[in-house]
C-alpha cells in the first residue's frame, strides 16, 4: 500500500519523506550532502546506484544500502553522518576510484565533481595505498570533446546521458570487471562513431573524462571552472528554445551548458552546445562599411568576406547611419512609399522584430516587411489562422510524452529540433507510436512504430484518404465535431472521392496502411501531429496543412493533454518576429492591416498614419525590385542572397537595388550587394526576449560585448528610425517590450521583469503566477463564432515535375550542424569542421545511373542553374530524389530551386522541383 | 551549363575554413547490405525479437567463429537496437570473439584450459604452459577459462566443445588431430526410459488437477526444501511470494553453475534430466508460469544437447506449457549464477545484477514476477513426492535435516558429486564418501562452497555443512562445492586464484568489486600481505557491493587471516615470492 507521507529515522532525528523521494533527497533537503558520484540529481537521470559512494546503514539490513535508489519506508532506522560503517565504506570507494585518477592538477578537470567528492571525504588522493592499474589512452579523435579515459570511474552517467536522456544511442559500456570501460559503437574513436556531438556525456561526466575541447588541452589537462561570469540565457539556433548558461572567460564563451528550461530539461545539440564560437570569428565586422565608389556588386572572386576594404572603405556610425537613412528618406520622397522594404529577422529579438516592423511600418510608410517565416511555416500559420483563428501551436512538443499516438510528418526533428527529438524518442521507448511521414527515411525511424516513406508532394492525397477512412469507418468524433467546429458536412462529402485505393498510386502508400494509420490516430486516447517544412514549402503547402487541421478537427485530436496541431518553427524566435508584426499582411499579434479598427488602434499607438494595404512577402519583393517598383531596401540579420529560391533572379534583384542596406554580423553573401553594411550584435551579445516553437517567451542575457564598435541592433533601428524623421527614445529592449505590452493581448501577464526572473513563460497566460497554458483550444478556438473550421483540399500538383530532360526531384533543406544558409555556423570552428563541405545525399542505385559512387563530384541542375558538389551516399534518399541543404555558399543549392509560390501562404516550393545530374569528371 | 559555384576562380567564397573533407557517408559504420543480407539468411524465418540478441550472437559465432564488425552492424540494424547495446552484450561475455575491421579472427581451434581452483591444483598452469609449447599457435589457440564444472576429473580442457578430462598434452593434442570438437553425449535416462519408470505422472496429475500447487507446496515445506543453487531460500515460500503476484508470471531454471568446485546440476543432467524438466514444469505449473525459460551455462554442451532432444519429445508429448520451454544458452559469465544477472541475460543482456527491491519473484524477467529455481532444486521435487517429505527431511546429520549433493574435488582419493547428509562435517565427508586424502598429502584446509564460501583450515573439520552453520564462520556452504587442500598448495597462490577468478568474472558495474577484486589481486601479489588494509578493503566490498559476487569475494581473504596460522602464511608467502603466474588470466 502506498504511502503519501513515509516516517522514517535519519541519523536520530524523525524525518518524513514524499512518496518517491530516495533516502538521498530527503537527507539534501535536510541539509547533508551524501557524497554521490553516479548519481546526478538533474532532470532525466535516473539514480543508478552503482559507484557506492553514497552508502548509508538501515538498521536490520546484512550489508548498506545506497541513498541515492533507495526509498525509505515506514518506520526505516537509517545512519549516513553517524554510521562509522558507512564512512569507511564511502573514503574506501573514492580512494579506490582516486588511486588509477591522474594527478589533479594533470587530470582533464581539475574542478570536476570527482575532485569535489573527494575532498568533501577528505580523501587525498596522492596517499591512495593501492596499485595503480593501466589505464586507456586518451581518444582526440572528436571535433569537440575530449575523451580521456584514465580519469573515468564507470558510473554510467554518460551512458544514461546518450541513451536515456538524448536517446542518441551511441555510448555503451562494454566489457566486463576490471575492463568494463565506456565505448562508442563498436569502442570506436569517438569522432569516427554515429556520435551526434550534443555533448549530453560531457555535461554529464563527474570526472573530466569527458570535456569540451575548449577546456581540456590535447594533453587532457583542464578546468572547468576556469572562467570569469556564467551567464544564464537561451540558445541562438532553432525554435525548441533550450535554456542554457554561457561560460565567458576574457570576453569569450568557453562553453555552454544545458539549463533547465521547460523545453530542454538541461539537454542542448551540437549547435547550441558547441556552436557559440561564430561570435569570435575573424570575418566579424566590427565598423561601419560603405560601398567603395565603383566597387562591383555582388559574390566574386575578387571579394573576400574576410577583407572587406577591397570594396568598402570603414565609416563612422555617424556617417553610416546618416548614409543609410538618407538614401531611405530619398527613395521615399522621389519614388513614394512603396519603392522601399524591410526584411527583419528571426534570429534577433521579439523587441528587435517589434521596432523593425514599426520602423517600415511608420517610418518607410508601407507594409513591406517580411522575414523568413515567408520561406519556412507562412503556408501553415495561414491555414492555422484561416481554420482555427491562431498560428501557434495548439500545444507543446513536451506532450508528446502524453500522447499514444505521434505522427511526424515533413520534419526531421534529430537534425533540425534534435532536443525537441529527444522527447519524442524517450515518448517513443515509452510506449507511444510514432507515426512518420516522410519521401526520405529519417533517423526518427530508429523509434518509429511506422516509418512511411511516401512520395514526395503527395501530402494532399494521403490526409484525404486517411480522412476517407475516418468518415468511412465513422472513426470521426460527432461530439467534438458538433460542439467545437463548422464544415464538417462539406469536407465529410469532399473526402468521398479520395479512397485510400484510389489515393495509394498517389501518395505510394499502400491502402491498408492508410487505413492502419487511419485508425491508429483516430481511435487513440491522445494524438498529436507535428510537422515541419517538408509540408509547408509547397505550392500546396496551405492545403496540406489544411488537411491535416481537418483530420485533427474531426477526431477531436485538439485542446487535450497528449493532442494537438504543431508546426515545429524553426529558427529561434520565428515565433515571436511573427507575433511581433515582421509579416507584410499584419500588424502585431496577427491583426490584418486591412481592417479599419486595427489599423486605427494601431496609429493611435505609434501616433502616425498607417497603410491599410497589405504589403510584399519576400519573393514578391524581389519580383518587384526586378520590375522596378522597390528600389531600397533594408535587410536586418537575413540572408536573401541564399536563402530566397531562384537565386539568379534573388541576387539580380539584390544587384539592382539603388539602395541597400545590410545589418549584420559578417559581410555575408545578401551584404556583398549592400551599399552600406552595419555591424550588429549576436545573439549572445544581447539583452531580449524570444518566443519559442511552444509559444513560450525566454529571456536572452547578453554574456559578451558586441566586438570592436558592433553596436545593438535595436538601437541600429532606432538610429534609422530617428534619421528618417521619427523620434524614438527606446534605452533598453525593456522599455520595448513594455510598448509591445501595449499592441499585443497575447503578452497579457508577462512582464520584463517577470521574464528576468522565471527566465520563460508561455503565452496565453492567465495570470501573473501561472506558467502559461502549454495547452490551448481547449473549449474554444480564438476565431469568429470560436468553432474551428474546415477546409477542404484539393491534389494540386507540384510546379515542376520531373520530365525526361530533368528526371530527379530535388529537395532542400538543412544540416543537424549547419544554421540556415552558414553564415554563423560555417564560422564555428567546431560545427565547420564537422560538416565542412557542400554534400548532396542521395542513395547508391540513383549514383550508379550516372557512373558514380560515394565521394564523387556530382552537377546538379535544373532549369534555373547548376551546382557541384560532393555526392554522400543515404540509403534513406529514396530512388529518383536527391537531397541538398541549403547552407553551402560554394554549391548554394537556390541557384537551382523553383520560385513558384503557394498562392495563399506565399512559400515557394523549396521541397520539389526538378532536376538532373551528372558524374563530374 | 557551367556551373554556378564558382562564377570565376574563387579565392574564399564561402564562410566554411574547409580544413577537413566531408563524410561520404552517415555517421559511424555503414551497415554492408550483403552481410545483412547473409545475417538474415542465417537467422532464418524466426521473427526477431529482443531477447534472443544472446542466441544471434551464438549463431554467428559458431557459424564464422568470431563476431566480425559487420555482422554485429548488420546484426543491430536487423535488431534495430544501439550498435552499442550489441557491443556491451557481445563483450560482456567470455565466448565471443569480436573481431573488427583489420584485425585477425581467431585461429581455427580454441582450447580453453580450466584455471580454477582444483584444476590449478592439478597443475592447470603447467598443463597450459606446455600446450602453448607444443602446438601451432597459427593453428590452435590456447586460452584459461574459469571453471568448467569437470573438478573430479581435473585438469580439464575443452577442446572446441568437447572436453578433455584428466588432461594432458599429449590428450588435448590427439583430440585436436582427431578433430574431436564436439561434446561426447554420455548414457543418461531419456524419456521412453523415465516414463516407464513412472516418470511425468506426477505432472500428469497436476495438470489434471488431482493435485492442487498447496499440495506439492506442502511436501516441498515438510521437506524443508531449500533453494540448492546457494542461496539456501526455502522453495515452497518462493512459490508463494511468486504467486502473490500479478500474472503474467514467468518461471526461470538457473543452470548457470559457475560457482568453483560445483558440478552436481551437470551430473543430474547428464544422468537423469527429465527428473529435472518434470520438476521444472510442477514449478510452471504452481506458479502459473506463462513460460520456462532455462538458462544453461555455455560450458556444458553435452547437458545443452540432452535437453534440445529431451524437451523436443516433451513438447511432442504435449507436457510443455502454453507459452514453450525456452532452452538459453550462456555465454561465459559466472555472475549470470546471481538470479538477477540470469535474468538480464535471459532478457539478451550483459548479466549486470539488478538492485534489490524490488526482489525478482516481484520484478523479474522482461519485469513480471518471475520464480527462480535452480536445476537442482527442482530436480527433488518428484522424488520428494514419491518418497515423502519424511523420507527427505529425517536424513541430515548433527542437527540438519535433508540430503546434500556435495561437489568434492582437490586433495582426496575419490572426488565427485557425494550425496550425503546435511550436516555432515568435512572430515565425516571426506573419510566416508571420498575414501581419505589423496596418497601422500596432508589436510591443510577446505573450502566449503565453492571460491566465494571462505576457507578453513585442517583443524576445523569438524563444523556441521549445511546452509546456516558456517555463517558464525564468516563462511558459506552455497552450492556446497568443497575444495580439499593439503600441505602441497600454497595458500598465496590459492587465494590468488580465487581473487582472479573473481576479479575477471566482476561484471564491473560497481566500485567496489570492479576496482576492489582488481586491487585485491594486486594487494596480494606484493611480496608482504598488508593486513590492515586488506581488512578494510574486504569490509568495504561486503558492505557496499551490489551483489553477492562482490560482497562475498573478500571471504577468502578474510578467513585465511582469522583462521589460518600466521606462521603458515608467512612460510607460503615466502615460499611463492616469485611472481604468481595469471592463474585466471583470460584472453
Amino acid at each position: 500500500m502506498s504511502q503519501d507521507i513515509i516516517n522514517f529515522t535519519l541519523d536520530g532525528e524523525k524525518v518524513t519523506a514524499k512518496a518517491g523521494e530516495s533516502i538521498w533527497q530527503v537527507a539534501k533537503r535536510m541539509g547533508e550532502t551524501i557524497p554521490h558520484l553516479c548519481y546526478k540529481p538533474e532532470p532525466g537521470y535516473r539514480a543508478d546506484g552503482n559507484c557506492r559512494v553514497c552508502m548509508v546503514e538501515i538498521e536490520g539490513e546484512r550489508v548498506l544500502a545506497p541513498s541515492c535508489l533507495r526509498p525509505p519506508t515506514e518506520g526505516m532506522v537509517v545512519t549516513s553522518a553517524t554510521s562509522e560503517r558507512a564512512q569507511v565504506s564511502r573514503k574506501m570507494v573514492l580512494e579506490l576510484l582516486a588511486t588509477d585518477q591522474p594527478e589533479r592538477e594533470e587530470s582533464p578537470d581539475k574542478s570536476s565533481h570527482f575532485w569535489a567528492m573527494a575532498d568533501l571525504l577528505a580523501v587525498d588522493a596522492t596517499e591512495a595505498r593501492f596499485d595503480e592499474s593501466i589505464k586507456p589512452c586518451a581518444d582526440n579523435s572528436s571535433k569537440a570533446m575530449r575523451v580521456n579515459l584514465q580519469s573515468c570511474i564507470n558510473c554510467n552517467l554518460c551512458v544514461v546521458a546518450c541513451r536515456e536522456v538524448q536517446v542518441n544511442d551511441v555510448i555503451g559500456m562494454a566489457n566486463r570487471g576490471s575492463a568494463s570501460k565506456v565505448v562508442f559503437d563498436f569502442d570506436d574513436p569517438m569522432g569516427d562513431s554515429t556520435c551526434v556531438t550534443c555533448g549530453e556525456c560531457v555535461q554529464a561526466c563527474p570526472t573530466g573524462a569527458l570535456m569540451p575541447s575548449t577546456v581540456t588541452s590535447e594533453e587532457g589537462k583542464g578546468d572547468s571552472a576556469d572562467f570569469d561570469r556564467k551567464v544564464d540565457s537561451v540558445c541562438q539556433y532553432c525554435g525548441v528554445g533550450c535554456q542554457l548558461t554561457y561560460h565567458v572567460k576574457n570576453e569569450r564563451i568557453v562553453y555552454v551548458d544545458g539549463r533547465n528550461g521547460p523545453a530542454n530539461e538541461s539537454r542542448l545539440c551540437v549547435k547550441g552546445r558547441f556552436g557559440s564560437d561564430y561570435i569570435h570569428h575573424g570575418d566579424r565586422i566590427t565598423k561601419p562599411l560603405i560601398r567603395l565608389e565603383g566597387a562591383r556588386k555582388g559574390i566574386h572572386n575578387d571579394f573576400d568576406p574576410a577583407k572587406p576594404l577591397t570594396h568598402f572603405r570603414e565609416a563612422s556610425w555617424e556617417e553610416a547611419l546618416d548614409f543609410a537613412a538618407n538614401g531611405f528618406v530619398k527613395i521615399r520622397e522621389t519614388q513614394g512609399k512603396k519603392a522601399l522594404a524591410g526584411f527583419g529577422s528571426a534570429k534577433g529579438s521579439n523587441e528587435e522584430a517589434y521596432l523593425f516592423q514599426k520602423l517600415v511600418r511608420t517610418g518607410f510608410g508601407s507594409n513591406n516587411v517580411d522575414h523568413c517565416t515567408r520561406l519556412c511555416h507562412a503556408s501553415s500559420v495561414m491555414a492555422l489562422l484561416e481554420g482555427l483563428g491562431s498560428g501557434a501551436v495548439s500545444a507543446s512538443f513536451m506532450q508528446a510524452k502524453h500522447a499514444d499516438v505521434v505522427v511526424i510528418t515533413g520534419a526531421n526533428p534529430t537534425n533540425n529540433h534534435p532536443v525537441a527529438a529527444t522527447f519524442f524518442k524517450q515518448a517513443a521507448k515509452n510506449g507511444t507510436k510514432i507515426i512518420v511521414l516522410d519521401p526520405r527515411g529519417l533517423a526518427m525511424k530508429k523509434y518509429a512504430s511506422h516509418m512511411i516513406q511516401c512520395q514526395p508532394a503527395s501530402d494532399v492525397s494521403f490526409w484525404n484518404a486517411i480522412m476517407n477512412v475516418i468518415v468511412t469507418e465513422k472513426l470521426y468524433n460527432q461530439k467534438y465535431i458538433d460542439s467545437m467546429t463548422t464544415g464538417f458536412d462539406a469536407v465529410k462529402e469532399h473526402v468521398k472521392r479520395y479512397t485510400p485505393e484510389a489515393m495509394s498510386p498517389i501518395c505510394g502508400v499502400d491502402a491498408d496502411l492508410i487505413r492502419e494509420v487511419a485508425r491508429l490516430y483516430a481511435t487513440a486516447n491522445n494524438a498529436m501531429i507535428f510537422w515541419g517544412m517538408g509540408v509547408s514549402q509547397h505550392t500546396h503547402g496551405t492545403d496540406n496543412c489544411r488537411a491535416m487541421i481537418s483530420v485533427a478537427l474531426m477526431t477531436g485530436q485538439i485542446g487535450r493533454e497528449g493532442s494537438g496541431l504543431h508546426p515545429l518553427r524553426g529558427q529561434n524566435n520565428v515565433q515571436g518576429a511573427s507575433d511581433a508584426g515582421l509579416i507584410p499582411m499584419m500588424y502585431p499579434d496577427y491583426k490584418r492591416v486591412d481592417t479599419g479598427s486595427v489599423k486605427a488602434m494601431f496609429e493611435e499607438l505609434w501616433g502616425t498614419e498607417l497603410s491599410d494595404e497589405p504589403g510584399l512577402t519576400v519573393v514578391e519583393t524581389m519580383d518587384a525590385v526586378h520590375d522596378g517598383s522597390v528600389t531600397g531596401m533594408y535587410v536586418e540579420g537575413e540572408n536573401p542572397a541564399m536563402s530566397d529560391p531562384d537565386l539568379h533572379h534573388a541576387r539580380g534583384a539584390l544587384a539592382k537595388l539603388q539602395h541597400l542596406v545590410v545589418q549584420d554580423l559578417y559581410v555575408t553573401e545578401t551584404a556583398m550587394y549592400a551599399d552600406v553594411v552595419l555591424p550588429a550584435s549576436a545573439w549572445p551579445e544581447k539583452d531580449g526576449t524570444a518566443s519559442n516553437t511552444n509559444r513560450t517567451v525566454q529571456m536572452g542575457r547578453q554574456a559578451v560585448k558586441p566586438p570592436g564598435d558592433a553596436r545593438q541592433d535595436w538601437w541600429i533601428i532606432q538610429e534609422i528610425a530617428n534619421r528618417m524623421g521619427l523620434n524614438w527614445t527606446y534605452t533598453h529592449p525593456r522599455d520595448v517590450f513594455a510598448e509591445m505590452k501595449q499592441a499585443m493581448p497575447s503578452l497579457n501577464n508577462l512582464t520584463w521583469e517577470r521574464l528576468e526572473r522565471e527566465h520563460s513563460v508561455t503565452y496565453p497566460c492567465p495570470a501573473e503566477d501561472h506558467p502559461g497554458n502549454d495547452i490551448v483550444f481547449i473549449d474554444n478556438f480564438p476565431i469568429e463564432g470560436g468553432r474551428g473550421k474546415f477546409v477542404a483540399a484539393d491534389i494540386v500538383e507540384p510546379d515542376e515535375r520531373p520530365d525526361d530532360e530533368y528526371p530527379v526531384i530535388l529537395t532542400t533543406g538543412r544540416q543537424l550542424e549547419h544554421w540556415h544558409t552558414g553564415s554563423m555556423t560555417r564560422r564555428s570552428a567546431v560545427l565547420d569542421a564537422l560538416e565542412p563541405e557542400a554534400v548532396a545525399t542521395i542513395n547508391r542505385e540513383e549514383l550508379a545511373k550516372i557512373g558514380a559512387k560515394a565521394g564523387d563530384m556530382i552537377r546538379v541542375s535544373t532549369r534555373r542553374g547548376s551546382i557541384e558538389l560532393l555526392a554522400r551516399e543515404d540509403v534513406d534518399v529514396p530512388a529518383g530524389v536527391i537531397y541538398i541543404p541549403f547552407c553551402y555558399a560554394e554549391a548554394a543549392v537556390n541557384m537551382l530551386t523553383n520560385a513558384a509560390l503557394d498562392p495563399v501562404g506565399k512559400i515557394p516550393e523549396f521541397k520539389f522541383c526538378a532536376s538532373r545530374i551528372e558524374l563530374v569528371i | 551549363m557551367s556551373a554556378d559555384n564558382n562564377q570565376d576562380n574563387v579565392v574564399r567564397l564561402h564562410p566554411g575554413a574547409g580544413r577537413n573533407k566531408s563524410r561520404i557517408h552517415l555517421r559511424g559504420r555503414q551497415v554492408n547490405l550483403d552481410t545483412l543480407a547473409e545475417l538474415r539468411e542465417l537467422i532464418g524465418d524466426q521473427p526477431i525479437k529482443r531477447d534472443m540478441l544472446i542466441e544471434y550472437l551464438h549463431l554467428i559465432q559458431d557459424n564464422f567463429g568470431y563476431l566480425s564488425a559487420a555482422n554485429l552492424a548488420a546484426l543491430a540494424h536487423e535488431m534495430n537496437i544501439p550498435m552499442a547495446e550489441v557491443y556491451e552484450c557481445a563483450s560482456f561475455y567470455a565466448h565471443f570473439d569480436i573481431v573488427k575491421e583489420g584485425e585477425q579472427p581467431p585461429v581455427a581451434v580454441t582450447v580453453r584450459v580450466c584455471d580454477s581452483l582444483s584444476c590449478q591444483l592439478a597443475g592447470a598452469q603447467q598443463l597450459k604452459a606446455a600446450l602453448e609449447a607444443g602446438t601451432d599457435p597459427t593453428q590452435v589457440r590456447i586460452l584459461s577459462a574459469p571453471c568448467m564444472g569437470r573438478c573430479d576429473t581435473a585438469p580439464v580442457a575443452e577442446v572446441g566443445h568437447h572436453h578433455v578430462d584428466h588432461a594432458d598434452v599429449a590428450k588435448v593434442v590427439a583430440t585436436i588431430d582427431a578433430k574431436h570438437f564436439h561434446a561426447d553425449i554420455p548414457d543418461y535416462i531419456a524419456y521412453d526410459a523415465y516414463v516407464a519408470d513412472g516418470g511425468y505422472a506426477l505432472l500428469k496429475k497436476c495438470l489434471a488437477g488431482d493435485y492442487s500447487w498447496e499440495d506439492i507446496q506442502k511436501v516441498l515445506a515438510d521437506a524443508n526444501l531449500k533453494g540448492l543453487g546457494g542461496a539456501g531460500f526455502p522453495t515452497h515460500m518462493k512459490w508463494k511470494f511468486v504467486r502473490q503476484e500479478p500474472k503474467p508470471r514467468y518461471l526461470a531454471i538457473n543452470g548457470d553453475e559457475g560457482e568453483p568446485g560445483t558440478f552436481k546440476d551437470r551430473m543430474y543432467l547428464e544422468t537423469d534430466p527429465h527428473r529435472f524438466i518434470e520438476g521444472a514444469l510442477i514449478s510452471a505449473w504452481a506458479v502459473e508460469a506463462e513460460a520456462a525459460y532455462i538458462y544453461l551455462r555455455d560450458e556444458y554442451p553435452a547437458s545443452r544437447e540432452i535437453l534440445q532432444i529431451e524437451i523436443a519429445k516433451i513438447e511432442a508429448a504435449g507436457l510443455a506449457p502454453a507459452g514453450g520451454i525456452h532452452l538459453r544458452r550462456g555465454a561465459g559469465a559466472y555472475i549470470c549464477g546471481e538470479e538477477s544477472a540470469m535474468i538480464e541475460s535471459l532478457e539478451g543482456k550483459p548479466g549486470l545484477p539488478r538492485h534489490r527491491p524490488p526482489f525478482v519473484a516481484q520484478v523479474g524477467l522482461f519485469n513480471r514476477p518471475t520464480l527462480v529455481n535452480n536445476i537442482e532444486t527442482v530436480y527433488w521435487i518428484r522424488t520428494l513426492m514419491d518418497k515423502g517429505a519424511e523420507w527427505f527431511s529425517s536424513q541430515g546429520r548433527n542437527g540438519s535435516q535433508g540430503l546434500r549433493s556435495f561437489s568434492v574435488s582437490g586433495r582426496v582419493n575419490n572426488p565427485g558429486v557425494k550425496l550425503a547428509p546435511a550436516g555432515i562435517t568435512m572430515q565425516e565427508l571426506m573419510d566416508e564418501y571420498c575414501g581419505g586424502m589423496a596418497d601422500g598429502h596432508t589436510f591443510k584446509g577446505y573450502l566449503p562452497g565453492g571460491a566465494s564460501g571462505g576457507i578453513l583450515p585442517a583443524g576445523m573439520a569438524d563444523i556441521p555443512l549445511d546452509f546456516g552453520t558456517l555463517q558464525a564462520y564468516g563462511c558459506f556452504i552455497g552450492s556446497a562445492a568443497v575444495m580439499v587442500l593439503s600441505d602441497h598448495d600454497n595458500m598465496r597462490d590459492v587465494v590468488v586464484n580465487l581473487l582472479k577468478f573473481f576479479e575477471d568474472e566482476s561484471c564491473g558495474q560497481c566500485t567496489p568489486c570492479r576496482v576492489g577484486t582488481e586491487k585485491m589481486v594486486k594487494l596480494l601479489q606484493r611480496p608482504d600481505w598488508d593486513q590492515v588494509l586488506m581488512a578494510e578493503l574486504g569490509q568495504a566490498m561486503c558492505d557496499a557491493s551490489i551483489c553477492g559476487l562482490g560482497q562475498a569475494a573478500a571471504n577468502p581473504v578474510n578467513t585465511v587471516f582469522k583462521y589460518f596460522d600466521a606462521n603458515l602464511i608467512a612460510t607460503d608467502l615466502a615460499a611463492s615470492a616469485k611472481p604468481v603466474v595469471s592463474a585466471g588470466d583470460i584472453t
